[in-house]
């Protein structure tokens, strides 16, 4: 986080700056909100000028749960040219990619046609940000790499998008967010699942989104923070989904990213799905093996925003319990509660799993070869 | 496993109403005639399908009727069998599913005087919770004083899944007079079934929803915390039910992250969330759900930095562990005594 309340309690690790690392959550922001209309039909310019989006929330502008700095984004991240914080390729390179020598930079645009309730309107503006993301991002500097946005209710159409993608290398992976009208799990969804495969992308599940239930399973919090804590328990439960629907015995070759949720809760989640499953199996004849062994071989944790024990050498038990093959590092630049790269890792690790973890994981699962 | 020990609180056992017409004696006469003549059938939550396996051990499952609701079975199968001094008696009857006030007050004072009569009444070591209808915090706060002066009954009773975040103001008179009375309020797991059973939506399964009551306890944490319950109700104590344990320290290490973040948004927390829960939150022990390795154990209940964070539980008579093995292996004598006697008295003031 970029809001320090306590002293360091251990020097910073002693990370080479110039060390190359993945980041594998970087939110680009456009600069007007006119900026994709060149990639819309006029009929949808035209729609969102009269209707707006029409989401599975109330508000026309701005999010329910008002964030605590003004686009949930560092103050510090405000493009010197003018325009909303990583709305600028020059200022990102400057601020983010350069300094901290990214040698992949995973694009995951939020605010985008993902949690809309007209689907064909959904449709269109994923199609619009995914030609935005290689015009204005992945075209101009060759690290980035975007994600392809669907519509995520309408799994037809969002498989159709993935198969227009497929085979771009601008593109790493699939985006979907973890609140949607279903658990993940869900048939519906089953056709995203589907494509990804066939494409031979990863699909990321990235924290947010609206699919109109109340975001805790007792109704709706008061506050911003219960949001946020609250995505880790979303990520939950949509993994279960997940893995209780069958999705990884259906779709073996299927990986997924949890991004942005946290990954302390993976261990008790897997020893908990698996000690029901004991009990309850039955119930879930489709899903053949423990349901840890699903988890241990197909899913894959973002870091940020790391879990903060005040011991901070008790994480390295959750870590080695969920593998240290399967950490993504991430900044989750530019929002504020980034996490700088050259302080997450206390010393003590291992330069393997060093490596693994800032970078060697991710250009594995993504394919990266140079 | 390790060594059990006489004389300790089972604090989470399930004794079973047998029918809704079990509890017409304890009915006047207008809900009487409600339930006879409208029809109403046995308030059975989905939360614990009858036959599930989860919902009784199979040596613990009866030939006829529902599990636990035989007193000489609980005796028999724990009360005897764990040397209990004291079991506390957490009816799990779907009485908070119905949405009508009237009907819930009803209801649950008819549950709460046939626990007293049926089961406190016949055996000395049994206490009570007090379930409380939420749909209407003032007959709620009214059967908490209402059942208050029998000292059998040690702590209120609420489902972690209601209509609304447990820290929500409109609440806050139940806590208040639970401080006031010296009763604990247990959350217990289990759902009213008012909003979606996961915070995205309905899943398929009766699995999907058991394995979620986790996730519905890290929220209400969240909101008991945030919403600033214990800044207001410093004595209170919580007792999390049947809510598992193993995702504890990773979930706090989270929140409290983040409270170090925006704690300007509630600034009415005065104490650290690790603070507030070392102090004002306790764990029933079953369902354990880490694996059964000593070593992951060990480093489980390192991580919550706390000894006094887990009271010992049953959950009789759900099916959680086989045999004896009520404790998992690896606790040291220390720890189980704290856990079985030592936690669950510094709880419950009304344990004496």
């Amino acid at each position: 986080m970029n809001i320090q309340f306590r002293e360091n309690q251990e020097a910073a690790s002693p990370l080479n700056v110039k060390t190359a690392i993945a980041d594998c959550d970087i939110h680009p922001a456009r600069t007007t909100h006119t900026e994709l209309y060149p990639y819309l039909a006029k009929r949808w310019q035209h729609h969102l000028e009269v209707y707006g989006v029409h989401a599975y929330q109330g508000m026309m502008e701005g999010p329910p749960y008002p964030k605590a700095q003004p686009n949930a984004s560092r103050r510090d991240a405000y493009p010197p040219e003018g325009g909303p914080q990583g709305s600028s390729l020059a200022f990102m390179q400057k601020q983010l990619l350069d300094p901290n020598n990214v040698q992949l930079g995973v694009l995951n645009p939020l605010n985008t046609g993902q949690g809309i309730r007209n689907h064909e309107l959904s449709a269109a503006l994923c199609s619009a940000i995914n030609d935005w993301q290689i015009d204005k991002w992945t075209s101009k500097d060759k690290r980035l790499k975007a994600s392809i946005v669907v519509g995520n209710e309408d799994g037809l159409s969002a498989a159709a998008e993935i198969r227009e993608r497929a085979g771009d290398k601008n593109f790493v992976q699939v985006l979907l967010l973890s609140r949607n009208v279903e658990p993940l799990g869900q048939r519906r969804y089953w056709p995203i699942y589907q494509a990804a495969e066939e494409a031979g992308l990863p699909v990321g599940v990235h924290a947010f989104g609206f699919g109109g239930n109340p975001i805790t399973p007792s109704g709706w919090p008061s506050y911003y923070i219960e949001e946020m804590v609250g995505h880790s328990q979303c990520q939950q439960s949509a993994l279960a989904s997940l893995v209780l629907e069958g999705v990884f015995e259906r779709f073996p070759k299927l990986k997924m990213v949890m991004i942005e949720a946290g990954f302390g809760w993976a261990p008790s989640l897997a020893w908990r799905l698996d000690k029901a499953w004991q009990r309850l199996r039955s119930e879930v004849p489709h899903v053949k093996r423990p349901p840890s062994e699903y988890i241990r071989e197909q899913v894959w944790w973002t870091t940020q925003p790391m879990e903060d024990p005040e011991r901070r050498e008790d994480l390295f038990d959750v870590i080695k319990w969920i593998g240290w093959d399967r950490l993504l590092f991430a900044t989750d630049y530019p929002h504020w509660d980034y996490d700088e790269p050259s302080r997450v890792l206390p010393a003590g690790v291992s330069e393997d799993n060093r490596e693994a973890f800032y970078l060697g994981n991710a250009k594995k699962l993504y394919g990266i070869t140079a | 496993m390790a060594s059990l020990i006489a004389g300790g609180i089972d604090c989470d056992v399930h004794p079973a109403v047998p029918h809704l017409t079990s509890l017409l004696p304890y009915l006047n006469d207008y809900w009487r005639d409600q339930v006879t003549t409208r029809g109403m059938v046995d308030l059975i939550s989905q939360s614990y399908p009858q036959n599930s396996p989860i919902t009784a051990r199979p040596d613990w499952r009866p030939e006829t009727g529902k599990p636990g609701e035989s007193l000489a079975d609980m005796q028999r199968h724990v009360l005897d069998a764990f040397k209990l001094e004291y079991a506390i008696c957490n009816p799990l009857y779907g009485v908070q599913m119905v949405f009508s006030e009237d009907m819930q007050a009803a209801f649950c004072r008819a549950l709460n005087d046939w626990l007293a009569k049926e089961w406190l009444d016949r055996d000395s070591r049994l206490r009570g919770s007090i379930v409380i209808p939420t749909q209407s915090v003032e007959k709620a706060v009214a059967e908490i004083e209402r059942c208050a002066p029998d000292e059998r009954f040690v702590q209120v009773l609420m489902l972690v899944m209601g209509d609304t975040p447990l820290g929500k103001r409109a609440l806050w008179p139940i806590y208040e007079a639970a401080e006031r009375l010296e009763l604990p309020v247990g959350i217990h797991a289990g759902s009213a079934y008012h909003n979606p059973p996961t915070a995205v939506g309905w899943g398929s399964y009766h699995i999907e929803d058991y394995v979620g009551q986790a996730q519905a306890f890290q929220t209400q944490l969240t909101s008991l915390i945030v919403e600033g319950v214990f800044a207001k109700y410093p004595r209170l104590k919580m007792v999390m039910l049947e809510s598992g344990v193993s995702w504890i320290a990773p979930y706090l290490w989270r929140l409290h992250k983040f409270w170090r973040g925006v704690r300007m948004e509630t600034p009415w927390v005065d104490r650290a969330p690790l603070e507030i829960v070392r102090s004002n939150i306790r764990f029933s022990l079953q369902p354990f759900d880490a694996p059964p390795e000593p070593q992951t154990l060990i480093r489980l209940f390192d991580h919550m930095q706390s000894d006094e964070l887990v009271l010992f539980s049953t959950d009789y008579p759900h099916w959680q562990f086989d045999g004896q093995d009520a404790l998992p292996e690896g606790l040291s004598p220390d720890l189980v005594r704290k856990i079985m006697i030592d936690n669950p008295h510094a709880t419950y003031p009304r344990l004496k």
